[in-house]
């Protein structure tokens, strides 16, 4: 457990991802079986435990502290986990004498005289956490927390109250188990589904130890093929004629897979849908999952867009993400936001791998795929004429022109497959290209900037910007986003130099600069949609926004209005 | 007379010995004040930070340790006389007794004892508890009001070893022998601890420091203290061509997130301080490997000492106070916070350290803070 609360406690505080899967990689090579199992199962959120509750540590520290005490603390920390870490009475220090009059009382009994149980493992910890009922989870837990020390105490808290909040993603903890046998994380992806905790098969065959643990799974995950954006020097290089086009749909990529496992009878059909990351969503998607069940001419895996489907519209993206991040989902929601696949690509049917296929022969499977089956909630995303680039041009610009029709506002580019392109996992160079449409852009008025992190820990690169609002004569700035890329690094320098100079006022590693009708700075900035937020003061959230000039020529009263922003909210949905 | 300054002397109370005002804590039957905040004719100064040794008083009287480092920090005008005082030599001021003891909080720091007719007042300025080869440990003095601080006045504040720390800091260089690992310290104190812990760990290569520090690090040198090989961080083509892969260096907290930081390659930002030990206050700052190193007694250590002093009346100066006057109370002591605005915490300190740091380095102008 020490070990790996240390690698959590490195974790957190460290910025770079290279940096984070070096610790991580450390750890999995020194780490025997069953333990680093366990810490990988922890780091890739595979664990959840039902009995072990915030409330089980609030009593345990009740007993235990003063209660001005650990009110005055809570408030200074600000986070239960790390106060109750840090305040959980020690062991008293040799030759010191015990002044704590939180250690008076029953627990003062125990701790003097008394040899502390030896830290527990992390293995010991989840089994016992799995296993254990309510009523002994406080003795049990309280036995642990005097075993380990700050960190070790931190870490077992994070890990029962569920979120540990490193900046680990699964994939990346699944990377640093990759780089243990120099393999691809995509590797570790296709058989991950169907592996649990602790991983023992999966670590051998990474060693070199062992058997690829494939078959494990009848509903794998696969991970996903991706595409380059498309530079405006590859249009004279590619022939359109060798490619087909298809819509770049505006919902969440997914792969739905439906199976069973070999000598399992027609009943046992497991569905599942994952992200593209390989999470597994089904949970929060009761209405696809249960539409798949019961299609059994649905057997193999979809790579498709998941949609918002209402009288066979698609409907944006702002609308999809009701549904989006829910554990599980109530009728009524599942009602108003039917869900919805539309398909890009057949993967696997019946058993067999598809993925060897070129995209025109994966194409006429596919088709025949969808037309068989009888649920009405998966349907084929159509082919765009691609006689040249011309053509393409004109498709990109206005969806609705060239056969997007009703759907228009819910396509976000084009994408471009090469007839030929085997499915290849990961973003290969060459045989698929997506050409998004031009992102809208907004000019606004630099605001506040923050410094990075890691490399540009020196640099302030996280800017706030505003548009005006308010009557003419009266207007006001009001804040509508932060960006912190989009500039090259010379333009970076530039922006430090201004926020250095420009700056009016500090609030702890944030600045405000200069930002009146005459003075100030304009950003250009891009982004790809608004969705109203009722959580940021102007109501409204921008996606993926990016400093895409910096106009130094241009005037802040000459900047956009927050009317602008509305007109275009309004439009999209 | 004799017989009237006696009769006096038995009707005294502690806050007739020692009372507060604006300039600060002022001994009217000694006509002197401890570490006042404004310039006064004489001042009985404890250590050498910023926030208790300032310039422009009088006379200025503290350990000999104490006085040099002031010269180092304000110049040799510093005050119009100074004297020296001589540990566990008491003194006579007026009067009232004053004896100066240990405090084990930076090279030179001291505690204060005054005695007047048989009342023990002791201010302990800064303290800390736990060794440090760079100075005179603390000592308990008996009394009957023991004036602390607070600065780590919170239960969650228990330092751990400062060599476990270190051991952490050489795990990470060895982890990362291509970076550089940057380490924020106060210019007084803490970066001369962390030096001599380095050398106690066995890290003999050299030790980067920041322009801001080097005559601190001189002076400890000059009064005995050895730091090894320290180098100040090269200028220019010179920096152009260091590598600093593998190396620490050692600078003012805030010049981590300054200009100055930019001449390391992908550095490994650390912060040595008491602060570290609560993680958003670390994230706050970008620190990346947080070291729980402080000059300052943690929550364990100012119960601990406030028992042994046997003192029955508390008095907190800066810091947490709530919660240590909480604590005293619970324990039928007298106890009360004084609120003395204008001795920090570590982090005005820090303000105050970067001030100077880049008033004293070849930093660029637009670098000074405003």
């Amino acid at each position: 457990m020490n070990r790996f609360a240390e690698l959590l406690d490195r974790l957190a505080y460290e910025p770079r991802r290279n940096a984070k899967l070096r610790l991580m990689t450390a750890y999995f090579r020194e780490t025997p079986d069953p333990e680093r199992g366990f810490a990988l199962a922890a780091l890739t959120g595979a664990l959840s435990f039902a009995n072990a509750k915030p409330g089980v540590i609030r009593a345990l520290i009740a007993e235990r502290t003063d209660p001005v005490l650990f009110a005055l603390s809570y408030d200074y920390v600000g986070d239960l986990s790390e106060t109750v870490a840090l305040m959980w009475p020690g062991p008293p220090p040799a030759g010191r004498p015990d002044p704590s009059p939180q250690r008076e009382g029953s627990r003062g009994l125990a701790s003097r005289g008394h040899n502390h149980p030896p830290a527990p493992t992390l293995t010991e910890v989840i089994e016992a956490l799995t296993a254990t009922l309510k009523p002994d989870l406080p003795h049990l837990i309280a036995g642990w927390l005097d075993g380990l020390d700050e960190t070790g105490r931190w870490a077992l808290l994070k890990l029962i109250t569920g979120g540990l909040r490193v900046g680990v993603s699964a994939r990346l903890a699944k990377t640093a188990v990759a780089e243990l046998g120099g393999l691809d994380p995509d590797a570790i992806e296709e058989v991950w589904h169907g592996l649990e905790a602790p991983y023992e098969p999966l670590f051998a065959w990474v060693e070199g130890r062992g058997e690829k643990p494939e078959g494990a799974s009848a509903v794998p995950f696969r991970p996903p093929m991706l595409a380059h954006a498309l530079e405006e020097m590859d249009v004279a290089k590619l022939d359109p004629a060798d490619f087909s086009a298809e819509w770049k749909w505006d919902g969440i990529r997914i792969q739905a897979v439906a199976g069973s496992r070999q000598g399992q009878r027609e009943g046992r059909r497991q569905v599942r849908l994952y992200t593209r990351t390989g999470e597994d969503i089904s949970g929060g998607f009761p209405d696809l999952i249960e539409a798949i069940l019961l299609d059994p001419a649905f057997d193999g895996a979809i790579d498709g867009e998941l949609l918002i489907m209402r009288d066979g519209l698609v409907q944006s993206f702002n609308v999809l993400q009701q549904r989006l991040n829910r554990k599980s989902v109530t009728p009524k929601l599942m009602a108003e936001y039917p869900a919805h696949i539309r398909a890009y690509d057949l993967l696997a049917q019946a058993g067999e791998d598809l993925r060897v296929l070129p995209f025109r022969g994966r194409r006429e499977r596919l088709e025949a795929f969808v037309t068989g089956l009888a649920t009405s909630r998966i349907d084929l995303s159509p082919l765009v004429p691609a006689a040249s680039w011309e053509a393409l041009t004109a498709a990109r610009a206005d969806p609705a022109s060239a056969g997007g029709g009703a759907d228009a506002a819910a396509i976000e580019g084009l994408m471009l497959k090469r007839h030929d392109s085997t499915y290849v996992p990961g973003r290969p160079k060459g045989p698929w290209f997506k050409w998004k449409r031009d992102p809208h852009t907004v000019d606004a008025v630099l605001m506040y900037a923050q410094r990075g992190h890691g490399k540009r820990s020196s640099l302030y690169s996280d800017f706030t910007f505003g548009v005006w609002r308010g009557p003419e004569g009266e207007e006001e700035l009001v804040p509508v986003g932060k960006a912190y890329f989009g500039f090259t690094d010379e333009e970076l320098s530039q922006l430090d130099r201004f926020v250095r100079q420009s700056t009016i006022n500090r609030f702890g590693p944030v600045r405000e600069v200069v930002h009146g009708r005459d003075s100030g700075l304009v950003l250009e900035v891009a982004f790809e949609g608004l969705q109203s937020s009722p959580r940021h003061k102007s109501g409204i959230a921008m996606r993926f926004p990016r400093i895409s000039r910096i106009r130094w020529d241009k005037p802040p009263r000459e900047a956009d209005r927050i009317e602008f922003l509305e007109a275009l909210l309004r439009g999209r949905n | 007379m004799a017989a009237e300054r006696l009769i006096l002397s038995r009707t005294m109370r502690p806050t007739d010995l020692l009372t507060l005002t604006p300039a600060g804590l002022y001994c009217p039957p000694g006509d002197f004040y401890i570490d006042p905040l404004r310039p006064v004719p004489r001042a009985l100064i404890t250590h050498g930070h910023s926030d208790h040794a300032r310039p422009g008083h009088g006379a200025v009287l503290a350990t000999t340790e104490t006085l040099a480092i002031m010269a180092v920090r304000c110049g040799e005008g510093f005050c119009g006389t100074r004297q020296a005082a001589v540990l566990g030599e008491p003194m006579r001021l007026g009067d009232v007794t004053v004896t100066f003891y240990p405090a084990g909080h930076v090279l030179g720091s001291a505690q204060i004892l005054i005695e007047a007719g048989g009342c023990r007042i002791v201010n302990s300025g800064d303290y800390k508890r736990e060794p440090d080869p760079t100075c005179t440990p603390f000592e308990p003095i008996a009394c009957d009001v023991f004036i602390t601080e607070a600065t780590f006045g919170l239960p969650v504040f228990r330092h751990p070893p400062a060599r476990d720390e270190v051991a952490r800091l050489l795990d990470s260089v060895a982890l990362f022998p291509e970076r550089s690992h940057l380490v924020g310290a106060y210019s007084l104190g803490k970066a001369q601890r962390l030096a001599a812990l380095l050398r106690a760990a066995g890290h003999d290569a050299p030790l980067y420091i920041h322009g801001a520090m080097e005559r601190l690090m001189a002076l400890y040198e000059t009064l005995g203290v050895p730091l090894g090989d320290i180098r100040k961080v090269p200028t220019g083509k010179e920096a152009a061509r260091t590598s600093f892969a593998g190396s620490i260096i050692l600078c003012p907290p805030s010049a981590t997130q300054e200009i100055w930081s930019r001449r390391f390659a992908d550095p490994v930002t650390a912060f040595a301080s008491g602060w570290m030990r609560v993680r958003a206050r670390a994230r706050q700052r970008g620190v990346e490997l947080p070291l729980v190193v402080s000059d300052h007694a943690d929550w364990e250590d100012l119960c601990t000492t406030v028992c042994e002093t046997g003192a029955s009346e508390i008095w907190v100066t800066h810091g947490e106070a709530d919660a240590l006057v909480h604590w005293c109370t619970n324990r039928g002591l007298t106890a009360k916070p004084l609120h003395l605005i204008g001795y920090s915490d570590d982090e005005e300190a820090a303000a105050a350290d970067g001030v100077a740091a880049a008033a004293e380095s070849e930093a660029p102008a637009e670098n000074k803070p405003s």
